[in-house]
């Protein structure tokens, strides 16, 4: 019986990293798709980061953009972070880090260009303190 | 309601499967290697809030060039582009390199790493390369807050592959001396996990600090 349990818990529960298939072609597959998105999107953000063809002021947005979707290849191709029922426990831990990294950096980038833009120039300042 | 009735006659104690899978997921202890690769990835994670701390200080530092040079004078996208390469081709190897202690494959499994070794190394000699470079023309880390900020992100991710390659080296040796035993695997998935991790934050470094860095 707790043989036949375990055995049903194997199938609920994926380790990040954990794979479904595991014949040696799928996966193969797997990662050569992965691959392929990643150098493609590399490729892509490259490209347009030294081109004049696109309007110059979405270039940062397409940059981030790519990024992102990069990320997103990596961590279901290579990391198999996927949305399946059994992968809710990595899904939900990647969920918690991202809501801090964003905090963290939106944090900064906010407080810190608030605080640029209420304070003195520096020269008036250096001034105040003679 | 008539159905369910009818199932209970028959001396279904469930029919509608209501706990069927919570008793399940509930009963016991997930084997070691759903726990150790859990606690991996909770660590990961916290590795990359670091990182976003680092990120956080590069941007608000970005223009504090103290008079000094800009990215947009110091970057060489080639020298990215090759080393981006080098990173990406390793991942995929280190994925090769899983498939192979997937099939207990000794021999395919040591040469997928020994490859993956020597791409990272490729990618720290360049970065080394590139920091000397930067070093040299006095853009040192001490000569604006902006190249601190770069030194310490850039290098950081740098210390990540370095500690990288020794674990790769250490789980070559492992493999090597005691088979694709149990505890061996989980340290495998352990590291095949640093290895695609380190890469993320690559990808969120090149784009960051040298594309955006160059195009501003």
């Amino acid at each position: 019986m707790s043989d036949q349990v375990q055995e049903m818990n194997n199938h609920l529960d994926v380790a990040p990293g954990d794979e479904d298939e595991a014949r040696v072609g799928p996966r193969l597959l797997g990662y050569v798709v992965g691959l392929g998105l990643a150098i493609l999107l590399t490729a892509t953000s490259f490209f347009v980061a030294g081109t004049d063809l696109v309007w110059q002021p979405s270039i940062p947005v397409a940059i981030i953009v790519l990024a992102i979707a990069q990320m997103g290849v990596h961590l279901v191709f290579f990391l198999h972070i996927t949305t399946g029922p059994d992968n809710t426990n990595n899904v939900l831990a990647l969920g918690f880090g991202l809501l801090i990294v964003f905090l963290v950096i939106g944090g900064s980038l906010w407080i810190m260009a608030n605080l640029n833009h209420n304070m003195l120039p520096m020269d008036q300042l250096m001034q105040m303190q003679r | 309601m008539a159905d369910t009735t009818l199932a209970f006659a028959h001396g279904d104690a469930d029919p509608l499967r209501l706990a069927g899978e919570s008793v399940v997921a509930h009963d016991g202890p997930a084997p070691k290697r759903i726990v150790t690769g859990y606690g991996f990835w909770i660590f990961l994670l916290s590795d990359i809030v670091m990182f976003s701390c680092f990120f956080a200080s590069y941007a608000v530092l970005v223009g504090q060039t103290a008079g000094g040079p800009r990215g947009s004078q110091l970057f060489d996208l080639k020298n990215v582009a090759v080393e981006t390469g080098c990173l990406l081709l390793s991942s995929f190897t280190c994925g090769l390199a899983s498939i192979a202690a997937g099939v207990r494959s000794q021999r395919w499994f040591q040469a997928a790493m020994a490859v993956t070794c020597v791409l990272g190394l490729a990618f720290l000699a360049l970065e080394g390369r590139e920091f000397s470079g930067l070093v040299a023309r006095g853009a040192g880390p001490t000569r604006s807050a902006f190249l601190s900020s770069f030194f310490a992100l850039v290098g950081c991710h740098g210390i990540h592959v370095s500690a990288g390659i020794l674990w790769l080296l250490t789980m070559m040796a492992q493999v090597f001396a005691k088979g694709f035993r149990a505890d061996v695997l989980r340290r495998l998935l352990c590291f095949a996990l640093f290895w695609h991790a380190l890469d993320i934050i690559w990808v969120a470094l090149f784009s960051v600090v040298y594309l955006l860095g160059s195009a501003v």
